[in-house]
């Protein structure tokens, strides 16, 4: 069984997905048991791969039996055991957390719904632990297809935005596959490790030039790279409440964590065609950090605020990568981890918002600290991380992207990544302000005000349990850097 | 003379202390108002304790370190206490005890709003004003520098009204931005020098980088600690603080946050860059400048100031650059000087500060020119309020003299004639814009006042204690904390000197 | 001309149709329009794996007798991942159409400057 831990990661969500819509038939609470046993068992078989991946190495597993190149493997190294770990607790979190916006739907509309969660869950899953290329687009867009539903759950307009978000996430798709045909016809094998192997002479010859552009273009409207990242403000606002902190806080980094695996381990990071990819990328992204923290500025709307402070926060996970040293890649994956729980967290609590009094309007969150104490005390932690204060988790990454910047002596970077904490402690500090300062001059309705707690437990505790988070991933990640990430980054450790 | 090192915990459990009393204050919330009351006063009692305790040791040269705590790569938190460390924590620690009897009377007297959130931050504001005393490295500081800032902020904006949520954020922009600059100068440091441990007499050198480089370092990490000192163009902050409950304003805005700032500037000029390499690179005559300026301009428009706290505001910018300018002058006189007025400043404002709230909450006036008379209805509270603008003015017998004369001698011992002439111009300008109050209050007739008495007991004796404190230590220095040695100490190492002429008392 | 002819000129023809598949997406106002540029961006992305895969003078990779030189079979991998790349083609369609029924019904126009003025009123 426990070779099969591997696979079962992703084929256990997978199962249950299937078999969803047919649970549902007899019960909800049966669907919503179901699903949250399937993701519990991929937490764990997470955790168990991690620990094992630490003591022993690199973890290569062949489906079928099919040695590579010639079959698909896994490829479980410490980074993409914790990645993997990050979104099986993620994805367990918000499915508990879903429950209650659920309670109203009929059982097949409920199965279906969480039929796609787990779908989307499986697809980022298996996207992380891949070492295959073709098998990375397999993955991206079963996760994105899945979202595209659960983007279009949440209503009207919701449908119009998810129809878009399609339409650019398959160009986006197709841009990436182009590129993983342009590596093939160049090489002629898709498994990653072999690829790296091949390559190495090759990467100054023009099919491979043609296929980093392709490569970058897909990856980056997967990722809400500036200037490719329209279709977010909308696909984040309009989605599903009880899905959009997944699809907010970890769809969106996968394919980050994408282009690290493509420049840092399968290319060659020094060589020249890669190397002027990530400085033009990092400078996209320096502007996409600068002009999403204003446009941020200049929201109404909750969660379209939060829509344009994660188009600045993927930059820095790309300045990281732009930056390319160990510091810096270092703070790329902490951010990674970090801020998918800090935006989920922040998604979790502008749902339940919504739940308790309807309002997704800034200027209407008045006076919320009386009615939602905790939530609105882990929006604050929330916020201070996102501004960069220690010691929560948003100061440490930043931190080692900062000092990895003045190492290389990108003074630049250091400037941007400065200048837009500054940026978002305004609109972040303006929310707070509402929260607990100004009067309501009407009384804002409830609208589910149900027991004694200020939300359904089932919300409530996976906001409490991601706000902790964000504490001690802050107060904590020293081990985690020095036990975990340093020998996640190419390179060893440091 | 290296002092020798106790490795010890006392040191955190000074600053945790109050963090766990915040947490049971909020706890408590408006349920049980004395437990409540009860888990404040128990934590300043506590946290004196621990501190003092610590005295005798610190006072022998011995220096107390608790273990450091690796957080990141490069940042290591570490605590010690060392004789500066110990002058800022004793101060802040005996004054949070006086406070917090002070803010029961004032909270209840006024019928104030929030009350729990009000003790909760203050709780957290003086673990972090003892996180920032006690600090044994550049990184530790900045730490709690933050943690001060965002925990001084729901005290600004306490009322929560309009008027408070703008000098909240005007607060916010101060504090925020400068507090970034002073990261970067850190972080700088820490790449140049390798390190950003204090020492006494500073670590940097000439060596770690070009003379140019190390004046614009210098130049960012002054305005990261002169912007909460208060000292001129970046005191726009401090006068619309004073929207804040009135102990808030004593305590923090003339204790905690403006001294911190002054602290700051004490640990870059002695412990970080070092008397020697800032006359080297000749940074320090410019801070020296900013001071002077700041102590006349901010005395003169003290004198237009109606309102009475926003007059004590300006009052404070000024005093606080006494100590900036003592330390500036980087003369062993001048060290102590202004390490002492530190001490000094803190227990008159404080005095100060304590008898506008009573006025406010007894006969409910704020402006001075509806004050006239109130000395025949409030003797006690005038009175004090008499003896610490003498102080400040610097009239021999109260504690502000002893500073001042300090200073003025470190000025001679470093022969700039200039600053003694700026400290004299200030000492009148103080009398005028201060002691008219005291006049105005006992000697103009007015009706005005027949229907309150004095001020509640639990707000008149903190008055009453601070006030006398203030004399005591004028004839005393040394009385009770010992503040005057410690201050002596601190000079001493960092400037390396043995003996001090003249001076002292 | 016989080179490029052999050699080169299906690349182009299947980056024209790359580009004209791209175009359509942005320059269309229907929906329907776009999806259907859409789907052929990506059969364009799919006839280039296949090129890669074929040989000259080689046949469908079928066993023909006891003929074992890899030189006579063209390269079916391409083949079997591009089915899969059809797959996702046509759920990916087929999201789309559902998601364009929803869209019609009650926006009631597949047009896209209709729908978004009326999205946002």
């Amino acid at each position: 069984m426990r070779e099969q831990l591997p696979a079962l990661i992703v084929v256990v969500p997978l199962a249950a997905a299937l078999l969803a819509p047919l649970v549902a038939y007899f019960s909800k609470t049966m669907v919503k048991l179901l699903t949250i046993m399937a993701l519990l068992v991929a937490n764990i078989s997470a955790v168990t791969v991690l620990i094992q991946v630490l003591n022993e190495g690199t973890l290569n597993y062949h489906f079928g039996g099919w040695a590579p190149p010639w079959g698909i493997e896994y490829v479980y190294d410490p980074l993409s055991s914790i990645m993997a770990v990050l979104i099986a607790f993620v994805a367990l979190v918000v499915a508990i957390y879903a429950g209650p916006f659920l309670e109203k739907d009929a059982k097949f509309k409920t199965g279906i719904f969480y039929s796609l969660f787990l779908l989307l869950s499986v697809g980022l899953l298996g996207m992380m632990v891949t070492g295959d290329v073709f098998n990375l687009y397999v993955f991206l867009e079963i996760s994105s297809l899945a979202g595209y539903a659960l983007i279009a759950a949440g209503g009207n307009r919701a449908t119009v935005a998810a129809f878009r978000y399609l339409l650019i996430g398959t160009i986006g798709a197709s841009f990436y596959l182009l590129g993983v045909g342009y590596l093939y016809g160049a090489t002629g094998t898709l498994n990653m490790a072999d690829l790296a192997e091949i390559l190495v002479p090759l990467m100054d010859s023009s099919a491979v030039i043609v296929a980093i552009v392709m490569i970058v273009i897909g990856l980056g409207i997967k990722m809400a790279m500036f200037p490719l990242h329209g279709w977010q403000p909308d696909a984040y606002t309009y989605s599903h409440p009880a899905a959009t902190a997944l699809i907010a806080g970890v769809m969106a980094k996968v394919p980050a964590y994408a282009a690290l695996r493509f420049f840092f381990f399968v290319m060659v990071a020094s060589a020249g065609p890669v190397h002027k990819a990530l400085q033009v990328m990092g400078l996209l992204a320096a502007a996409g950090i600068i002009i999403g923290s204003i446009m941020a500025i200049a929201q109404k709307d909750f969660r379209r605020m939060l829509a344009y402070s994660s188009v600045a926060q993927i930059g820095y996970i790309i300045v990281g990568l732009a930056i390319g040293n160990s510091l810096a890649l270092i703070g790329a994956v902490l951010h990674i981890i970090n801020h998918a729980i800090m935006k989920s967290c922040l998604f979790l609590v502008a749902g339940g918002v919504k739940w308790r009094i309807g309002e997704h309007l800034v200027e209407k969150y008045k006076e919320l600290n009386k009615k939602l104490p905790l939530t609105m005390g882990v929006l604050i932690i929330a916020a201070l991380s996102m501004v960069g204060l220690p010691p929560t988790a948003g100061f440490f990454s930043k931190w080692y992207l900062v000092l990895g910047a003045i190492e290389e002596g990108m003074w630049f970077y250091v400037v941007i990544i400065i200048l837009s904490s500054l940026l978002n402690a305004i609109y972040f500090f303006r929310i707070l302000e509402n929260v607990y300062m100004k009067k309501s001059d009407q009384e804002v309705k409830d609208i589910n005000s149900d027991g004694k707690f200020e939300l359904p437990l089932q919300m409530l505790v996976p906001i409490i349990v991601l706000g902790l988070g964000i504490l001690i991933l802050g107060i904590f990640n020293e081990p985690l850097v020095s036990q975990i990430i340093q020998f996640a980054i190419p390179g060893g450790g440091q | 003379m290296t002092p020798e090192i106790l490795l010890d915990y006392r040191p955190l459990w000074a600053v945790l202390i109050s963090l766990v009393a915040a947490i049971l204050i909020l706890m408590t919330g408006e349920k049980n108002r004395n437990l409540r009351e009860t888990w404040t006063i128990l934590a300043a009692f506590g946290k004196a304790a621990i501190v003092f305790s610590m005295l005798p040791l610190v006072l022998g040269g011995k220096v107390i370190e608790s273990a450091p705590i690796h957080v990141a790569y490069g940042i290591i938190l570490q605590l010690r206490v060392d004789t500066a460390g110990m002058l800022f924590a004793g101060l802040a620690s005996f004054l949070w005890i006086v406070t917090s009897f002070y803010s029961i009377g004032y909270m209840r007297g006024h019928n104030e709003k929030h009350q729990t959130g009000y003790f909760a931050s203050f709780a957290v504001c003086l673990a972090a004003t003892m996180g920032i005393a006690f600090s044994a490295n550049l990184l530790t500081f900045f730490v709690f520098y933050e943690l001060l800032t965002i925990a001084t902020y729901p005290l600004v904006i306490h009322k929560r009204d309009a008027e408070a949520i703008r000098s909240g954020r005007k607060y916010l922009a101060y504090t925020l931005i400068s507090g970034q600059l002073f990261l970067v100068a850190i972080i700088w440091t820490y790449i140049a020098a390798g390190t950003g441990d204090f020492q006494a007499g500073g670590f940097l050198t000439l060596e770690h980088g070009s003379t140019r480089m190390l004046q614009v370092m210098f130049f960012f990490m002054s305005i990261g600690a002169a912007v909460k000192a208060g000292v001129m163009p970046f005191h726009g902050w401090l006068p619309d603080a004073m929207v804040a409950p009135t102990p808030v304003s004593a305590l923090l805005h003339a204790v905690a946050v403006v001294k911190a700032g002054a602290f700051g500037i004490l640990r870059v000029v002695g412990y970080v860059f070092g008397p020697e390499l800032l006359g080297e690179i000749g940074a320090a005559d410019v801070l020296a400048w900013f001071a002077a300026f700041t102590i006349i301009v901010s005395s003169l428009i003290a004198m237009n100031q109606d309102n009475l706290k926003r007059r004590l505001a300006f009052s404070t910018v000024g005093q606080l650059s006494y100590v900036v300018l003592g330390v500036s002058l980087m003369t062993p006189l001048g060290l102590l000087g202004g390490m002492f007025h530190i001490i000094a400043h803190a227990f008159m404002k404080i005095t100060l500060f304590f008898c506008a709230g009573a006025i406010l909450v007894t006969a409910h006036k704020e402006n001075i020119s509806e004050m006239h008379g109130i000395g025949k209805k409030m003797p006690i509270t005038i009175g004090a309020f008499t003896i610490a603008s003498l102080g400040i003015a610097g009239v021999p017998f109260i504690v502000g003299f002893i500073s001042k004369w300090n200073i003025a001698l470190g000025a001679l011992q470093g022969g700039q004639w200039l600053y003694i002439v700026v400290l004299i111009g200030s000492a009148m300008l103080a009398s005028t814009y201060l002691l008219p109050v005291a006049y105005m209050g006992f000697f103009k007739k007015s009706d005005k006042f027949t229907k309150y008495g004095e001020a509640r007991k639990d707000m008149l004796i903190p008055i009453v204690i601070t006030a006398t404190i203030s004399v005591v230590l004028g004839i005393l220095p040394n009385f009770g904390a010992h503040f005057y040695d410690l201050a002596t100490m601190s000079a001493q190492s960092i400037v390396h000197s043995i003996e001090l002429i003249g001076g002292g008392w | 001309m016989y080179e490029f002819l052999t050699n080169s000129l299906i690349y182009w023809l299947v980056a024209i149709l790359f580009l004209l598949g791209f175009f359509g997406i942005l320059a269309n106002n229907n929906y329907v329009k776009k999806l259907m540029a859409m789907n052929i961006m990506q059969v364009a992305v799919i006839i280039f794996f296949l090129i890669l895969g074929q040989k000259l003078g080689a046949t469908l990779p079928v066993l023909w007798g006891a003929d074992t030189t890899v030189e006579h079979y063209i390269n079916p991998l391409p083949h079997a991942l591009m089915l899969t790349a059809i797959v996702v083609s046509l759920s990916t369609t087929g999201v789309a159409l559902a998601l364009l029924m929803r869209i019609q019904k009650h926006y009631g126009e597949i047009e896209e400057d209709v729908i978004l003025r009326r999205m946002n009123k």
